[in-house]
């Protein structure tokens, strides 16, 4: 079984985490075309991405640094700290 | 019956000669280059031939013909969608399928099953009769049916599901079907090959050469192409394609994986489908259990496959079908699936003149792959959306006209 690494848990298997999606931030000041961009278009390819992910039993949001093309987790840690 | 499969059970001469002729080099130019030899790819091919008579064009795969999702998914043909756009594309599709083996003179072990998706909540009832009605207005034979139709076409079924999810009716489809995924594939790379398409394999594209927003080539390990008609139909690389040609789309790729059982006696007969309990199973002619789930519930690029979706999924087919448990599963694999937030296909214009896009099929392009060659061939061959694929155009997210497929199109997301 596959194992993430929650920053306050430790490592526990991949069923007890959701994933959130990539971490994206919402423009300020937008255009309509910005705000359609940001509301529909993702970051599609593959690559190293910065995710929010969450641990379901302790109610743990925090952020995982992860290959998605090869499923590699690099790093997780909480909101904030790197 | 296809008149060539008569003629090969009468010859001497075994085995058939090879599908098609792939030429040693790539021409300088062709008038369309088409990204992918799956069978949405190779059906473009063919259409653009045949209904068009362009046949200066070349098909490029990374892989292998229907190697991708083409040989990847769990063949279900249907058109009992949602929304009136999804119901009309996909039936005009599935007519074509209805008179496919005969037309590509190759025995795609059509078959039609009738298709029941179970509902286990006043909900999902709810849903089903929304389906029926839309279905019907559209011509599509759907109706919703209850417990005791569905124990009489299936009669091993447990309609208490272990008592966890009784079943409470279905929608059924006369029409669903299922058919040989990589024979349709093989078919069309024929037919296309046959009227002068050249197919490459093992020709991965590399870079795309776009100047002043037109496209002028594709750029390949085997060399660069002159072109200035493009189309990318590769499920789950459209986003590689996509940040090539400097635009950028809904489209997140997520594995869907499926799995097979050893073969069985025929006892199935129907297409079962549940969405509470995420699974779709069918009998294919050889016997074996074909059978998938939802989704894998994160962005992976890759077709891994993992023990867990085996568990999980025998544990839900077992609640269906009890006496399945000493069955073992003999093979297990994925795709890439590349997946719209209103789970409907993009099709036709890019931002980029002459790139044409066909993506977007996440898990329900398999059905689709007739009606989108058809389709994007028209597309391509004048420049403008072909009527049918008007309401999955890429636009529609910067419109806000979005086609809500999601109650129809796949299990469990």
């Amino acid at each position: 079984m596959k194992l993430l690494n929650c920053p306050i848990n430790g490592l526990r298997p991949l069923s007890e985490f959701a994933y959130g999606g990539e971490v994206r931030e919402p423009p300020l000041e937008t255009s309509d075309a910005q705000w359609v961009d940001y509301l529909f278009n993702r970051n599609g390819a593959p690559g190293i991405k910065r995710e929010w992910w969450y641990h379901v039993p302790s109610g743990t949001w925090f952020i995982a640094e992860r290959d998605t093309g090869s499923d590699q987790v690099i790093k997780t840690y909480l909101w904030g700290e790197v | 019956m296809p008149l060539n499969l008569l003629k090969f059970a009468l010859s001497k001469r075994h085995p058939e000669p090879p599908f098609f002729r792939q030429p040693d080099y790539l021409n300088p130019s062709y008038e369309v280059v088409i990204i992918g030899g799956g069978g949405h790819g190779l059906a473009t091919a063919y259409y653009l031939a045949k209904d068009h008579g362009i046949t200066n064009v070349a098909v490029l795969e990374r892989g292998y013909l229907g190697g991708g999702n083409t040989g990847r998914n769990t063949t279900i043909i249907r058109s009992n969608y949602l929304t009136p756009e999804g119901v009309a594309f996909y039936d005009a599709g599935v007519k074509l399928w209805e008179n496919l083996s005969q037309e590509l003179d190759l025995n795609l072990f059509y078959s039609t099953r009738g298709h029941f998706t179970l509902a286990h909540t006043e909900s999902a009832m709810r849903t089903m009769r929304w389906r029926a009605e839309i279905n019907k207005k559209m011509g599509v034979e759907s109706e919703v049916v209850g417990p005791e139709t569905v124990k009489a076409a299936i009669p091993q079924i447990d309609l208490s599901c272990g008592g966890r999810a009784p079943i409470l009716g279905a929608l059924y489809h006369k029409p669903g079907s299922i058919a040989r995924h990589d024979a349709v594939a093989w078919g069309y790379g024929r037919a296309a090959n046959r009227m002068g398409v050249h197919i490459f394999q093992s020709t991965e594209v590399t870079g795309l050469e776009i100047r002043q927003g037109r496209i002028h080539g594709v750029h390949t390990r085997r060399g660069m192409i002159r072109t200035s008609k493009v189309l990318s139909a590769v499920a789950g690389f459209t986003p590689r394609i996509t940040q090539m040609a400097g635009f950028r789309t809904p489209i997140v790729v997520h594995p869907l994986q499926a799995c097979v059982t050893e073969p069985l006696k025929p006892w199935l007969n129907t297409i079962v489908v549940s969405g509470s309990l995420h699974v779709y199973v069918s009998q294919s002619s050889r016997g074996e259990l074909v059978m998938g789930a939802s989704l894998d519930p994160y962005e992976v690029h890759s077709t891994r496959s993992t023990f867990d979706f085996v568990e999980g999924l025998a544990s839900h087919i077992l609640d269906l079908f009890p006496f399945l448990a000493g069955i073992k599963v003999v093979r297990q694999w994925a795709g890439m699936a590349d997946m719209t937030p209103d789970f409907a296909p993009i099709m036709g214009l890019t931002p980029v003149k002459g790139l044409y896009l066909d993506a977007g099929w996440g898990t329900w392009g398999f059905k689709a792959t007739p009606i989108a060659g058809k389709t994007m061939a028209a597309t391509i061959a004048n420049d403008k959306p072909h009527a049918l694929i008007h309401a999955f155009r890429l636009e529609r997210f910067r419109d806000f006209e979005l086609t809500g497929e999601k109650g129809a199109a796949a299990v469990g997301h």
